[in-house]
């Protein structure tokens, strides 16, 4: 970490110094290093530029970059810094620690600039391990998303974690949760990776999806448990997404979404990155229509995903839900919708009486081949 | 000397009998008014006195007391006027006084004494009726109203004069005759004015048939206000019974112009209104929007903006058909039996669902749903999405009218009324779970599809209710007693979008 002492703490359970205990596995020299990200969030906060960079500097480099007329005090209080305490903290909060010097830290991490020190783990450690070992997708993509967009996203979740990957999101509203869900609903494990602490469900109205995914996969973070967000913590935790992904898709961004970011890091680190069109005119397209003028992979669906990681028809993903099969008036009216007449008055406007259009939407609802939104229109299911 | 004149004071919007006594003595001249009135009552001593003057006679020159009794009632506004004026004449030996013991008097007096109307009339009447009353004197303007009484001789006076000369037993002058309509004073507005539109048209026929609660979800300007004023046209015309209740809770509150009210009413309150002022109260109690709604229709527009409390306030009157208000000494019973439309944006900017239009994100959906949601909406057997129409379809032709709509509505209430005969409920949209399970009979096809949406976790279980009090109505719309497939598909489709489903997709 600095001049001339070794980088990398091995810490071992022989070492006569305290660095293992029962919480977690993170040697009491790693556990510094979040202690102070915590202590200059503020500073962090006025950073102009790539937060990765200025994350990537070591301890002191750190605080004499940022913390200004702090510096002797933080340099101080670090000096002081007490790990027992820190653990303490993890073992209340119910979050695991793994630090750099454990052998078994996920080796996709190492490949950033500089790998977080500690990553706390809320949910089971040796889980999110073997989840970190796996083949992981990241799905990421705007908080304002699209109906259309967020169909989109769960579908592709749904189907890469029903085809055993791993995905990988940010809970943030939209998108991001979308992702999550969809993977949770075929009953995949997912992990996400929050800007604050990693007990801490951040937007708070995700509580609910925050405890499904602690508790099928994991939700982890750099920094110690019950820190609370700040603006810097967001881009710095894209660059965690990218490194732990094999690769990312971006479903709908806008020109300057975050989601962005996390695409930019994985080109960085040599991931693949893919993107879903969009209409040329559609805000929320700018985004991935970008990348994919950069020369990212084009994803329809989680075959596309499949395909480009594993090699054309490597894999198979999984045929979609069991549906029955339509009647011919019923494919109309669903091929209808998905042509854009997909609202009931829309649909009244092709021909049919009231009662038929709403009653053949409602008979397509029930056996799940669309999706009401608001103000009464229609979203074909993938 | 001592006289005696019954007249009636309105509580809340029923009538309370008021004996007025007067009674005057030899000493310095005064006139003082005894039992619990207001300033109204207080003030009216100087209407007194300057209208009997007025009216050519003489007001005594002695100590007058009037007594309002009972004491301990609160007695409120300037209807007493008359009654206190006739007591003064009959103390006074101007007027016969036993003249007066068959006779209930009503009305405020102008200075020149002119026969005032005052609100209540018909309440009075009915009144007056029931506590044995053969004659009653009510200012001409308010005649016709009072005359809807059976059985209670109406006197229309209009001056303090001609009272006098109906007790010395002169015929009174004929009941005024109604006015003619004025011209563009048009009837209620027609569901033919409609354009376009064709699954709300369908969802307010079913609501109409049903007696369903309401609700209209649709952009700014696309017609959700037009749609719900013209329910109350296809609505069954109200019964002689119903046409009086509604015209005695007008006429309290003083927004009923002449003789019966013959459409059902319609109230748009605002949605900056007040608990007090959606469900009644206030010093004296006066009935509310949803009392004066009482047989016809509350239209809540824009509900979300509504306070929350307001909208708390009207379960129990939505529940129960009435709204019981507790005041120190009493409790007075509104009646508030009225079908409840609402509308609303589909989401804060208003244009979800109008191409790319809405900005919102998924927090200020949720955000919108949460301020929508709650106890009221549990009352909402329909939901539909009101869009723009086309300019096609503006320009085309009407495609109902009321009459037409309203005979078939009227058709399908007489089957339910029939069904639930024996049964304290009127139509499908009161039903509760007992009675839907009952009478609503499913074909195999439409209870295996229930059964696959309430197992999918799509429907709740009061959201199934729902579904099978509206399917029930479409039958009957039908005119079928099976209800099938499709009549539980189209009241799955104008049904409520599940809150609990809708959390569980977040």
């Amino acid at each position: 970490m600095t001049g001339g002492e070794p980088a990398w703490h091995t810490g071992r359970p022989d070492e006569p110094s305290t660095a293992m205990n029962t919480a977690g596995r993170a040697c009491d020299r790693c556990l510094a290093r979040p202690w102070l990200l915590e202590r200059l969030r503020g500073h962090l906060d006025r950073v102009r530029g790539r937060i990765a960079a200025t994350l990537a500097l070591p301890d002191e480099g750190l605080i004499a970059a940022v913390a200004g007329a702090d510096r002797e005090r933080v340099t101080q209080e670090l000096g002081g810094f007490d790990a027992a305490r820190a653990r303490v903290r993890c073992r209340r909060a119910g979050v695991e620690p793994i630090c750099r010097c454990d052998p078994a830290y996920p080796s996709p991490l190492t490949e950033l600039a500089a790998p977080p020190a500690v990553i706390h783990v809320a949910g089971d450690l040796e889980r999110f391990l073997a989840l970190a070992r796996d083949d992981g997708v990241a799905i990421v993509g705007a908080r304002r998303a699209s109906a259309d967009g967020l169909e989109v996203a769960t579908a592709l979740a749904r189907g890469l974690g029903a085809a055993g990957l791993v995905v990988l999101s940010g809970m943030a509203l939209g998108i991001d949760s979308a992702a999550h869900a969809g993977a949770l609903a075929a009953a995949a494990p997912t992990v996400a990776v929050l800007p604050g602490g990693a007990d801490r469900p951040y937007p708070a109205a995700r509580r609910g999806l925050h405890r499904r995914i602690q508790a099928a996969g994991a939700a982890i973070s750099e920094l110690p448990p019950g820190v609370e967000v700040r603006r810097w913590m967001f881009p710095a935790r894209n660059r965690l997404i990218a490194a732990l992904a094999a690769m990312t898709v971006v479903v709908e961004a806008g020109e300057h979404s975050g989601a962005l970011i996390t695409a930019t890091h994985a080109e960085e680190l040599g991931r693949i990155v893919g993107a879903v069109p969009g209409r040329v005119s559609a805000p929320l397209a700018a985004g991935p229509n970008a990348l994919l003028a950069r020369g990212a992979a084009v994803v329809r669906g989680a075959q596309d995903v499949l395909d480009r990681l594993f090699g054309v028809g490597a894999r198979e993903a999984a045929a979609g839900a069991d549906r029955d099969p339509l009647s011919p008036a019923l494919s109309r009216v669903l091929a209808d919708v998905a042509g854009g007449l997909d609202t009931a008055a829309a649909l009244e406007r092709s021909g049919r009486r009231p009662e038929q259009a709403l009653a053949a939407l409602a008979s397509l609802e029930l056996r799940g081949y669309v999706r009401r939104q608001a103000g009464g229109r229609f979203v074909v299911v993938i | 000397m001592l006289a005696r004149v019954a007249t009636f004071t309105i509580d809340g919007v029923a009538p309370r009998q008021v004996w007025v006594e007067v009674d005057i003595r030899p000493g310095l001249p005064a006139f003082t008014i005894v039992g619990l009135g207001d300033a109204a009552v207080r003030e009216s001593r100087d209407r007194i006195r300057s209208a009997v003057l007025n009216s050519g006679f003489e007001f005594p020159a002695r100590r007058i007391t009037a007594n309002l009794a009972p004491a301990f009632l609160r007695k409120v506004g300037p209807g007493f006027d008359a009654a206190l004026a006739l007591g003064v004449l009959a103390a006074s030996g101007q007027v016969a006084p036993e003249s007066l013991f068959s006779y209930a008097v009503f009305g405020e007096l102008s200075l020149g004494g002119e026969l005032r109307d005052s609100p209540g009339a018909l309440a009075v009447a009915e009144g007056a009726h029931r506590a044995g009353f053969a004659r009653m004197i009510v200012p001409r303007e308010r005649a016709r109203e009072a005359a809807l009484v059976d059985g209670l001789a109406i006197a229309a006076v209009s001056s303090l004069r001609e009272a006098a000369e109906v007790l010395a037993g002169r015929c009174p002058a004929a009941l005024p005759p109604a006015p003619p309509p004025r011209a563009g004073d048009r009837a209620e507005p027609d569901l033919a004015d409609i354009r376009g539109h064709a699954a709300p048209l369908l969802a307010l026929q079913i609501a109409a048939a049903g007696g369903h609660n309401l609700l209209l979800e649709g952009a700014p300007g696309t017609g959700k206000t037009m749609l719900a004023r013209r329910l109350p046209s296809i609505l069954p015309a109200l019964t002689r019974s119903e046409a009086i209740e509604v015209t005695r809770i007008h006429s309290v509150a003083g927004i009923h112009a002449d003789g019966l009210v013959a459409a059902r009413p319609f109230r748009a309150p605002h949605h900056s209104i007040s608990a007090a002022g959606l469900v009644g109260g206030g010093a004296p109690p006066r009935p509310g929007e949803a009392t004066l709604a009482d047989h016809g229709v509350l239209f809540l527009d824009e509900i979300s903006e509504f306070q929350r409390s307001s909208l708390d306030a009207l379960r129990q009157p939505l529940e129960d058909g009435c709204v019981t208000i507790v005041r120190s000494q009493r409790a007075l019973v509104f009646p508030t039996r009225f079908m409840l439309v609402a509308a609303t944006n589909p989401c804060p900017c208003g244009y979800a669902g109008v191409g790319d239009r809405c900005g919102c994100g998924e927090a200020d959906l949720r955000r919108h749903r949460r301020r929508l949601s709650g106890p009221l909406l549990d009352r909402m057997d329909l939901l539909v999405n009101v869009e723009r129409p086309e300019g096609r379809e503006l320009r085309a032709g009407p495609t109902v009218d009321s009459s037409a709509v309203r005979r078939r509505v009227a058709a399908a209430r007489e089957r339910q009324q029939a069904r639930l005969a024996g049964t304290p409920v009127g139509c499908n949209g009161e039903m509760d779970g007992r009675l839907v399970s009952r009478h609503v009979r499913l074909e195999p096809a439409a209870d295996a599809a229930l059964a696959g949406a309430y197992d999918s976790g799509t429907l709740s279980a009061r959201g199934r209710q729902r579904v099978l009090r509206v399917a029930r109505t479409i039958a009957d719309l039908e005119q079928r007693e099976q209800v099938t497939l499709d009549h539980v598909l189209t009241a799955l489709a104008l049904r409520q979008r599940d809150q609990a489903a809708a959390a569980l997709a977040a």
